[in-house]
């Protein structure tokens, strides 16, 4: 038996598992998990304090902790999940093996130094500078050297992926082209490889600037390419999630896209279109043009949008499509009736999928036109809508799949099962909550990254936010209270598993399949001869398009009744 | 064949679309087309649309020429901490410094009248947000930005600062004053 080579043939899916990937993607998911751990405690913190009536931490600790926050699970979780998710889709789908994975590993070790020495500078205090890190304000240079180890890591992850891609092919692993979601996997990570070099090019320079070898960075251009890595790093968190979306719905029900043309083209889009997208953060700043700060926010006619929305239709489409194949075909939605709403991968996969719609992509796209920006830019809106996306949308769908892959990969029952099935529903509650609750403390106009809004300590200079603010404020508490308690519950559920789960034998299959067999063509068919009618789908897209619709205009009234800007 | 398998049929770009599917992408087009056309319609039809005119400067340049403003116009001093008031001329050009942690000085401005504000920080970047009126715009040193702005109700009104300034960043807040 080469070491390289080998592999098991999974009981369960029927998948190849090469032992080079399945150590690596246990690895980077564990290690993922334990820093959604640390960053949720974070978070709890941060959520406590801005509670004016507990106000638990001091401001010192409150900037520290809320920095330590941001970078533990918007960058070291999402990342290190979607390094499994790029070794699982290109090993494990195309039962191939991993393309070296000495360097993978070197990639992964890089990672955790990176990951590891941020959190030690950053308790250290002396980096208190958000996740931003704008000049001239100041981090320790091992802030900037921390970020810059973990990106290089997360590059030679990507590569890997290419790498196993090449192999595949090579091998002829498999026929034709590669899968659906693959091909998703591949568009994440592509924008990766952007986001990743953005990063470079603005952490480099600054690194230096922090030693004493470069004399200034330009405000402005900091700026610009550092959301060229900002936000970039969030469409790879889209482009990852929408890809787990197609996956659970092909695990569970045997779906494949109503189009794989459509479906395809609309992830080439995000490629295309998405990075334009990191200006939505420079609306309100000086020395850019309004035709370059349109462009870009249309991200050239929200192209980008477009390939959201097409998602937001052919993934829970293709799901209805499949069950109606499979005799749930009577009215309109009793296809979505009959889901099993008690099975965390698809209640965590479909909450995901509506709150990533309605709260994160309308708010996105709203705040994100030139001039709405106005209202909204560095409120606490900001936070709200991105808790939508992030947490909501990806780090839900990422907990979906791992309720799937976890036991799968480790040979292990899930354990907890009456707890695993609540999860999704108190985070997803609970999240809800937050980024409801935070944006509405923003449309009052409440700054972001702020310790006291009652302003104490001022010397008698104060504003007096509205009483609903604090309320909004109290009520994201208790949201976060709630999100973090089903947060907690999975990171144990997990861990648990891992450790405690109901061993299995090698060819021992589990209690339960874990995989439903793909729905063929004549079960299509037979559906009525209408193979791809989807009308529940079609219903609740334009539900969501109406309500797309009104909350933009509302948006634009506000803005009118404002003072004149010019 | 599901999502996780390659597509049964290897020449799936030829396969047709599904008509909901085609009415969808329609209108999702046109949605994005609406809302494409509404950023320049607003440059056009609507009264908020915040100036993009940029000059280099320096921290020394614009407390100079902040200073000079303030000797010009001040009319009287208000508030614990014994700031100036200036007020200008209508229509007049205003200058306001952001720095750690304050604004300064104090502006008096006409309701309805339109001022050339000239922003710019004298030391890390802050965020101008103008309460309750909800007008939120980036501030960062060695630029100096200009936009008009008309009050549209009097009043007393707060500036906050919403980007992350260091450990005073709670303790900036300045006022602006708009009168009948």
């Amino acid at each position: 038996m080469m070491v390289n080579n080998s592999f098991r043939t999974c009981p369960d899916t029927g998948l190849k598992f090469f032992s080079s990937a399945e150590n690596l993607i246990k690895a980077n998911a564990v290690a993922g998990v334990v820093f959604l751990l640390i960053g949720g405690m974070f978070g709890l913190l941060v959520g406590l304090t801005r509670w004016q009536a507990v106000h638990l931490l001091g401001a010192e600790d409150f900037y520290m902790v809320l920095t330590a926050h941001g970078l533990n699970v918007l960058i070291f979780w999402m990342i290190f999940f979607e390094i499994a998710i790029l070794y699982f889709c290109s090993s494990v789908l195309l039962g191939c093996r991993l393309a070296t994975p000495r360097w993978a590993w070197v990639g992964f070790g890089l990672m955790v130094i990176g990951a590891v020495m941020n959190n030690v500078i950053v308790l250290q205090g002396n980096s208190s500078v958000m996740m931003t890190s704008y000049v001239p304000l100041e981090a320790h240079p091992l802030f900037y050297l921390s970020l810059i180890l973990f990106a290089v890591g997360a590059l030679i992850g990507s590569f890997v992926f290419f790498g196993t891609l090449v192999v595949a092919k090579a091998e002829k692993t498999y026929e034709g082209s590669v899968p659906l979601v693959t091909f998703g996997a591949i568009t994440a990570a592509i924008i990766a490889v952007f986001t990743i070099v953005s990063g470079a090019i603005v952490l480099i320079p600054t690194l230096l600037w922090s030693v004493g070898l470069v004399g200034e960075i330009d405000v402005l251009a900091y700026r610009m390419i550092w959301w060229a890595f900002g936000h970039s790093s969030q469409q790879i968190n889209v482009a990852a999630h929408v890809s787990v979306w197609y996956a659970i719905i092909a695990i569970l029900f045997g779906a494949k896209p109503l189009s794989e043309k459509v479906s395809r083209t609309a992830f080439l889009m995000y490629i295309l279109f998405l990075q334009l997208a990191s200006v939505h953060h420079l609306l309100v700043d000086p020395g850019l043009s309004s035709n370059f700060k349109m462009f870009n926010t249309s991200y050239a006619m929200y192209l980008a949008v477009m390939a959201s929305m097409v998602h937001g239709l052919t993934v829970p489409g293709s799901m209805e499509a499949a069950q109606r194949a499979r005799g749930h075909n009577a009215g309109l939605f009793t296809w979505l009736r009959k889901a099993p709403w008690g099975n965390p991968a698809f209640s965590g996969m479909f909450i995901s999928l509506v709150g990533f719609g309605f709260l994160g992509g309308i708010t996105g796209v709203v705040m994100g036109a030139e001039q709405i920006n106005i209202l909204i830019h560095n409120t606490l809106y900001v936070p709200g809508h991105f808790h939508a996306t992030v947490v909501l949308g990806s780090t839900l769908a990422f907990m979906a799949l791992a309720y799937w892959l976890v036991p799968v990969l480790f040979r292990r029952e899930l354990i907890w099962k009456g707890l695993a099935k609540w999860q999704p529903y108190v985070f997803g509650l609970g999240m809800t909550g937050v980024s409801l609750f935070l944006m509405g403390a923003g449309t009052l106009g409440v700054p972001r990254r702020h310790w006291d809004i009652g302003f104490a300590g001022t010397g008698g200079i104060t504003h007096e936010f509205p009483a609903a603010a604090y309320t909004m404020l109290a009520l994201n508490g208790m949201s976060v209270i709630l999100a973090v308690a089903g947060g907690a519950a999975f990171c144990l559920i997990m861990v648990g598993t891992i450790l405690f789960g109901k061993k299995l034998g090698n060819d021992e299959p589990m209690a339960e399949p874990c995989i439903v067999a793909p729905v063929t063509d004549e079960e299509y068919a037979a559906n009525g001869g209408s193979a791809f009618a989807i009308p529940g789908t079609i219903v609740l897209a334009l539900v969501f398009f109406v309500s797309f619709a009104l909350y933009y205009f509302i948006n634009w009234k506000y803005l009118a009744e404002t003072w004149g800007i010019g | 064949m599901s999502s996780l398998s390659p597509p049964a049929k290897k020449i799936w770009w030829n396969e047709p679309i599904h008509k909901s599917e085609l009415l969808w992408i329609s209108l999702v087009f046109v949605w994005g087309m609406v809302m494409t056309f509404m950023m320049p319609y607003w440059h056009v039809v609507g009264k908020q649309n915040l100036g993009t005119e940029t000059y280099k400067t320096t921290p020394k340049a614009f407390q100079a020429t902040t200073q000079e403003f303030v000797d010009k116009y001040t009319v009287r001093t208000e508030g614990p901490r014994n700031y100036p008031v200036v007020a200008p001329p209508a229509g007049g050009d205003v200058y306001l410094i952001a720095r750690l942690w304050e604004w300064w000085p104090i502006v008096e401005l006409k309701k309805g009248e339109t001022y050339r504000f000239h922003l710019s920080s004298l030391d890390w970047q802050h965020g101008f947000s103008l309460q309750p009126a909800n007008i939120n715009i980036q501030v960062v040193p060695n630029y100096e930005h200009v936009f008009t702005l008309t009050p549209n109700a009097s009043g007393e009104y707060s500036i906050i600062c919403n980007e992350y300034c260091g450990i005073g960043h709670h303790l900036m807040i300045g006022k602006l004053l708009v009168v009948d």
